[in-house]
């Protein structure tokens, strides 16, 4: 206690009691309060040591990275046989493509975010120049993956699978449905009688039939509307399926957005003597994609999972690759841990695209709260 | 209803193809590849294996083709389809072989307008148990809990096998092959059933194999065998000997190993002599393939002994017995015809 003088006001600002703030503060506050607490506390602290030695010894230390085969794993340790993922690493990333030739896998995927950068960061220094390249980006990835031109050897699309062909499905149906779908979108609200009515019947029909459909439209029938010896590559007909259908989606996407922006707006633009192009490129556009974003993105990350449904046409996917693996009699029986790497896959770039999202709409916030 | 639409117009398929392409053999030799069509995955049958090459039963037999037209074996393209796609694809031209453990049925023979050129697995339907069970033969599965794909011909067997037998059992429907071997280890069904070649393949995936048998009854008729478009004779013909060739491979004791000593003497056989080309066969060049074909195909993919038995036998995870698809002489079902 002590017994100095203050005059009123002055008095300094004390520490808070020991044990009350602090690691030690929060630990007594919120695990031991009372007896109920502090017995609710050390049965969970038992029971997730359990879960995590279970689970974390499964994954990690009692786990067999390299191995000849599943019996072979077994006979080493009795956790999860992750040699079936480091044995075919190669198989789950680029498929079939000729081991000689990955390097042209790797050029386009890496190339890929040079392309992207300029488009996804409005902020970026040197932006024009880079924007060029991001023009000619679909084309250099063409020949690069395809081959076929300056010397490069042509590969067949039988050939192509696992992540490279997800990516090569995701990201071409990805940045070809927006325009489509923005355009859809503007289609639908046009006052054209012909536009309108043909932008609602592609969405409507887009939307009322199921996507595994039009693949296998895609995949089967397709051929006999072609003349024969056309050789129109299973790829591309399934990525204008997929670019279709998430299209639809998009468009309808983006005209909530522009139907949530208040007329006074249209009349402004009106007032100020714009016409419909100039309207919807400086007025409609700008405010309804930003509303949008969310939902894009939610069509984009659906999108980008569903290209898992090639399976069912015999496109080696991931998950086909996966299948294939466990139907080597070496492998067979290890689904948990195929499933589960591209499961890990899967989360991993749609978590990404799910975190650009939310940074695209905080940076283009411009609520006055 | 669109069964029937995709059926109309892979019938309508095939017959323009049929009548547009001159000859399959001509379209493989120009391109120097068969496109051969097989499963996305099956045990035994075709899996690609660490290095990303195709392997498996199925997968031998399209190489067995392309050594008897392009002379070497490796010459293959593989395009895999799944259960639903593969007539379908091979309607619209996208390999000149089906190969991919597909049952000879009639509709799909007479209705689908395609060409089965022979038996290469006589396959069916059968149980496994967990050997715990005590149970011998599947008429004592009265009462069981039975794990079972549904929308699959073999739901239909089973219904009929245990109404035949006036027993009775507990369905447990699943969807895939892998979501039943976790339901049959956990002990959810007592029973297993699907192709026995199926349950090998999944006997084989178990910790402990030999706790589990399979039952000797097989209750359906699954005769599996490589397919080609209907409309070209000679392409069947060089298909069909094609697995004969294996066969009879078998038959005359020619092995990959003694193919070449026996091609280049003259032997006791005659029938060994024409098929390895030392004396004429009559016919050989209609089929457009050179005289050396059959020395190929065995030289290069094995005779059906050698091929089975690397795939599917005894040294296999799966360790499948020959049974029915063993030569006539050994108590089998295949019956070859005279090679003169």
């Amino acid at each position: 206690m002590s017994t100095e003088m203050y005059k009123p006001g002055s008095y300094p600002n004390l520490p808070p009691p020991p044990g009350t703030v602090g690691f030690y503060g929060w630990i007594r506050n919120n695990l031991f309060s009372s007896i109920s607490n502090t017995l609710l506390t050390i049965v969970s602290v038992v029971l997730v040591y359990y879960l995590i030695d279970g689970i974390i010894g499964w994954f990690l230390f009692d786990a067999v990275f390299d191995a000849d085969s599943k019996i072979e794993c077994r006979k080493i340790n009795d956790g999860a046989c992750w040699a079936v993922i480091t044995r075919r690493v190669g198989q789950f990333v680029y498929g079939f493509y000729p081991e000689a030739e990955r390097w042209r896998i790797d050029i386009s995927f890496l190339t890929m975010f040079i392309a992207f950068a300029p488009l996804l960061y409005p902020d970026l220094p040197k932006r024009k120049w880079l924007l060029w390249f991001s023009g000619i980006y679909p084309f250099f990835a063409f020949i690069l993956i395809n081959g076929g031109f300056f010397g490069l050897a042509k590969i067949e699309y039988s050939l192509f699978g696992g992540f490279m062909l997800t990516v090569i499905l995701g990201v071409t149906g990805i940045v070809c449905s927006l325009p489509i779908g923005i355009l859809l979108a503007l289609g639908r609200q046009s006052k054209l009688t012909v536009v309108r009515t043909l932008s609602v019947c592609f969405i409507e029909f887009m939307r009322g039939v199921p996507l595994i459909t039009l693949l296998f439209v895609a995949s089967s029938m397709l051929n006999y509307f072609m003349p024969p010896g056309t050789n129109f590559s299973i790829l591309v007909r399934v990525i204008i399926m997929f670019t279709f259908f998430s299209a639809a989606y998009i468009a309808e996407v983006i005209r909530g957005g522009i139907q949530a922006i208040p007329k006074g707006q249209y009349e402004a633009a009106d007032a100020l003597g714009m016409n419909y192009w100039q309207t919807t490129r400086f007025i409609t556009l700008p405010q309804a994609l930003k509303i949008s974003i969310p939902g894009i993105m939610n069509t984009f990350i659906g999108l980008y999972k569903d290209t898992t449904l090639v399976v069912v046409i015999g496109l080696l996917d991931p998950l086909g690759i996966g299948r294939a693996a466990l139907a080597d009699t070496k492998w067979n029986g290890l689904s948990t841990e195929t499933y589960l790497f591209v499961a890990l896959f899967f989360f991993v770039s749609c978590f990404a695209m799910s975190r650009y999202s939310l940074w695209l709409e905080n940076k283009l916030n411009t609520d006055h709260k | 209803m669109k069964t029937k639409i995709l059926l109309a117009a892979a019938t309508a398929g095939v017959m323009f193809a049929g009548s547009v392409l001159a000859s399959t053999l001509d379209d493989v030799r120009a391109r120097g590849k068969l496109n051969c069509i097989i499963n996305t995955g099956l045990a035994g049958f075709a899996a690609p294996d660490d290095k990303g090459k195709w392997t498996g039963f199925d997968v031998d037999f399209c190489r067995a083709v392309a050594a008897a037209t392009l002379g070497d074996a490796d010459k293959v393209n593989y395009t895999t389809a799944t259960g639903k796609t593969r007539f379908t694809k091979l309607a619209a031209g996208e390999g000149e072989i089906l190969s991919r453990n597909t049952t000879w049925t009639f509709s799909r023979d007479v209705d689908l307008s395609q060409t089965f050129v022979g038996v290469s697995y006589y396959d069916g339907q059968g149980f496994m148990v967990p050997k715990a069970l005590g149970v011998k033969s599947a008429k004592g599965l009265d009462g069981a809990s039975v794990c079972i794909q549904t929308g699959t011909t073999t739901e239909l067997n089973l219904a009929e096998f245990f109404a035949g037998n006036g027993m009775k059992y507990n369905p447990v429907p699943i969807e895939t092959n892998a979501e039943a071997q976790e339901l049959y280890k956990a002990g959810r069904c007592d029973v297993y059933t699907t192709d026995a070649s199926g349950l090998y393949a999944t006997m084989s995936s178990f910790d402990n194999p030999a706790d589990h048998m399979v039952l000797p009854e097989i209750v359906s008729k699954e005769p599996l065998g490589p397919v080609v478009r209907h409309g070209d004779d000679q392409w069947a013909d060089i298909v069909a000997w094609t697995l004969k060739a294996m066969m009879a491979g078998e038959e005359l004791g020619i092995t990959s190993a003694n193919v070449k000593s026996l091609a280049g003497k003259d032997n006791k056989n005659k029938e060994i002599n024409r098929l390895l080309g030392k004396d004429p066969l009559q016919g050989i060049s209609k089929l457009g393939l050179s005289a050396d074909w059959a020395v190929n195909i065995i030289g290069q993919v094995g005779n059906y002994e050698e091929v089975f038995e690397k795939n599917l036998g005894m040294s296999t995870p799966l360790k499948i017995a020959r049974g029915m698809n063993q030569l006539y002489r050994d108590g089998g079902l295949f019956y070859i015809p005279p090679i003169k």
